[in-house]
């Protein structure tokens, strides 16, 4: 493994450089979105977002896998998770999420559930060969960043005869929710920074219809402060011109064709379907589900898991949250009964959420 | 003896004193010791330090160490945090049947050459051996007493605003050496634990400076965690400064692939000292003067803005808090 620092894209004084110009071309707010969960721990762990002029508002939007999984698919995979011969492969931010009656893969593997916390998909093709006469099953949750690798990993797994591996397919994919959002009349958004991982992978065009169809401005966005500085600059001021453009400002990682091998992998295995965001219900189109002719490797079909949609939880606000609508200490269990130790809303469940980075980070 | 831990090592038999008078008084051996009393004898008077401390480790051997050194080191530092000279650790083994003799044999060894460096005694043991699965391979239990050397004794609830945070050397190296090595991950440049035994280092700096406030490991949850119990104790804020953090650029490069932040990670071979801004630069300079403090260096001062709480100035200039996870750091999905 080699490391790569990128000491200049957190240059101090450049930055200041920028918030200073920022300061002083914004005439009125700004609300910006970030939707990913990379950026928003970003944005907090820097100390960039002390620093933003006070015109410059940032809204966390659906950019935490971990976070929009429903209830319901989590109660599937806990449910799951209990049976015997089983082995629950899965990303390590899903241990703590909650599911009904306080349950999580912690504590069920506290009562003797197999849970294996694995770094990448490919390592449940091991997993499985190890244990022949048990079912891996790996939860697939992620959007277009995880879903080639998941997707990589069935054909390796049927290349190389493997037949004892399942994936539970909750994937999810960014623009069709970008959609939803501006779509939704109370959503108050001028701009997004849009995802630069899962911008490596589809590319620039899926984001055209933001300026075409909505009149917003979306930037392709490394994880770095100058890299979010700069965006945001590029917003004021083609704000200020009465403009909108979708670009890519991280063009170090990103090809604005995307990965088409990568999508290409993701659709020859996963086809597009409708899917349940927890705090925002069923966005048609947004979800990924597993083609029929790999239906070997499908976990819901194998155990007929179906996914419905429940009642919203009483008082929580991650829906608002989620939508740019509400910032999370205006809702009334953040920190009251909603902490990370005992989280209510998605938002708070995973460490990337915007209320839990609000609780970790934010000095009152 | 077998090749392997059997169940009989621990029946009390002959098989058990086999194993002690092979193995444990071979390397662990002392006048108390090899007495084989059923307690120790112990001339000591006056304030004594205390401290117990299990090890579960997992992988059993790290580059930089291994489960025996750690419990050594762990247990002296403990007590050597406390402005004590440590003099005597016990050692309580349970093992799992069917570890093989070479790795305990191993352990062992690192253990005597650790109470040898450390200047300690072991001066009473145990050994369990349980049947294969109910635990995993070795748990060492050490318990360690000290004289302690200085009145007051350096406390956790006695920082006070205005305090110098000082810090032995570089974070996360243990906490990076130990997930790396779990998960079979190479990095290209090595990282390796950093346990060690830091009393000789730290009997020197409360000799000379007795106004010491502070001292603590900062072992599981890393400095963050820390800091945190410090400064809810003393009920002071503590102001980091992000660019002072002495990281090594490949433990900063194996977290961020991993997602981890070595803050959090634990550290078993370094110490913070809070004391009086005015011994700030002594302390330093006795702290340099040890291989094991050579990239001492100050962190942050105490104030009494945020009390309870720990603020990082990041390398930006903005400010944020620094909290307590809520429990062990998990690789994230993207």
């Amino acid at each position: 493994m080699s490391f790569e620092l990128l000491e200049e894209f957190r240059d101090p004084k450049l930055c200041r450089k920028i918030l200073d110009k920022m300061e002083s071309e914004l005439t009125s707010d700004l609300r910006f979105m970030e939707v990913c969960g990379t950026h928003t721990v970003a944005i907090f762990q820097s100390g960039l977002r002390s620093l933003l002029p006070k015109h410059i508002v940032h809204l966390s939007g659906p950019g935490c896998p971990v976070c929009v999984t429903h209830d319901s698919e989590v109660n599937a995979f806990l449910d799951l998770a209990v049976k015997d011969n089983i082995i629950m492969a899965t990303f390590g931010d899903l241990m703590r999420v909650p599911g009904s009656k306080g349950r999580n893969l912690k504590k069920a593997q506290a009562d003797g559930a197999r849970v294996k916390v694995v770094y990448s998909p490919f390592d449940t093709l091991k997993l499985a060969r190890e244990n022949p006469n048990e079912l891996v099953v790996f939860i697939g949750v992620g959007f277009e960043t995880t879903a080639p690798t998941i997707a990589a990993t069935m054909k390796m797994a049927r290349d190389q005869d493997i037949t004892n591996l399942r994936v539970l397919c909750f994937h999810k994919t960014v623009p069709t929710a970008l959609e939803a959002l501006l779509m939704d009349v109370h959503s108050n958004i001028d701009g997004f920074i849009l995802p630069g991982h899962v911008s490596a992978i589809i590319g620039l065009e899926p984001y055209n219809f933001i300026a075409e169809k909505f009149g917003k401005s979306a930037i392709v966005t490394g994880f770095e402060p100058l890299d979010i500085l700069q965006s945001l600059m590029q917003m004021v001021d083609w704000r200020n011109k009465g403009e909108a453009h979708v670009v890519n400002n991280y063009k170090r990682i990103v090809n604005d064709a995307g990965n088409t091998k990568a999508l290409g992998i993701m659709y020859e295995v996963f086809e597009t379907t409708d899917a349940l965001w927890r705090g925002i219900g069923n966005i048609p189109g947004s979800g990924l589900e597993i083609r029929q002719e790999w239906e070997l490797f499908d976990a819901k079909k194998e155990f007929g898991i179906t996914i419905e949609e429940g009642e919203m939880l009483p008082g929580c606000k991650c829906g608002d949250i989620l939508k740019g609508i509400k910032q999370p200490d205006e809702c009334p269990l953040f920190k009251k009964s909603c902490t990370p130790a005992n989280p209510v809303g998605p938002c708070m469940v995973s460490t990337e959420g915007s209320c839990a980075a609000y609780y970790k980070y934010k000095l009152d | 003896m077998s090749d392997k831990v059997l169940l009989d090592y621990g029946s009390g038999g002959r098989a058990s004193q086999r194993l002690i008078s092979d193995l444990f008084l071979k390397y662990l051996g002392n006048d108390e010791l090899n007495r084989l009393n059923d307690a120790a004898e112990l001339d000591m008077s006056g304030r004594i330090a205390m401290s117990t401390d299990t090890f579960t480790v997992d992988p059993i051997f790290f580059p930089g160490g291994n489960i025996g050194s750690l419990a050594v080191h762990g247990t002296v530092n403990d007590v050597a945090m406390m402005g004590a000279i440590p003099r005597h650790i016990t050692c309580a083994y349970i093992l799992e049947e069917g570890l093989p003799m070479d790795d305990l044999e191993k352990i062992v060894a690192a253990m005597g050459e650790a109470v040898r460096t450390a200047g300690v005694t072991v001066v009473s043991g145990d050994t369990k051996v349980v049947p294969k699965g109910m635990v995993d391979k070795i748990f060492i239990n050490t318990t360690g007493v000290g004289d302690i050397i200085v009145d007051p004794a350096p406390c956790g609830a006695a920082a006070r605003p205005g305090d110098a945070v000082l810090l032995s050397g570089t974070i996360g190296d243990h906490g990076l050496t130990i997930l790396g090595t779990r998960e079979g991950l190479e990095f290209e440049a090595k990282v390796e634990s950093d346990s060690a035994a830091l009393n000789h280092l730290l009997v020197r700096l409360v000799q000379e400076l007795p106004e010491v406030h502070v001292l603590r490991d900062p072992t599981r949850g890393g400095l963050a965690t820390t800091l945190n119990e410090i400064t809810y104790s003393s009920k002071v804020c503590c102001e980091l400064v992000e660019n002072d953090l002495p990281v090594k650029a490949e433990v900063k490069g194996g977290c961020s692939i991993l997602g981890l932040d070595p803050l959090y990670l634990a550290n078993e071979g370094k110490f913070l000292c809070v004391l009086p801004e005015e011994h700030a630069e002594k302390a330093l300079e006795i702290m340099k003067t040890d291989p094991l403090g050579k990239d001492a260096c100050r962190i942050g001062t105490m104030t009494d803005t945020n009390p309870g709480k720990v603020v990082l100035v990041t390398q930006l200039g903005g400010k944020r808090l620094l909290g307590m996870l809520e429990g062990e750091q998990l690789p994230r999905i993207c």
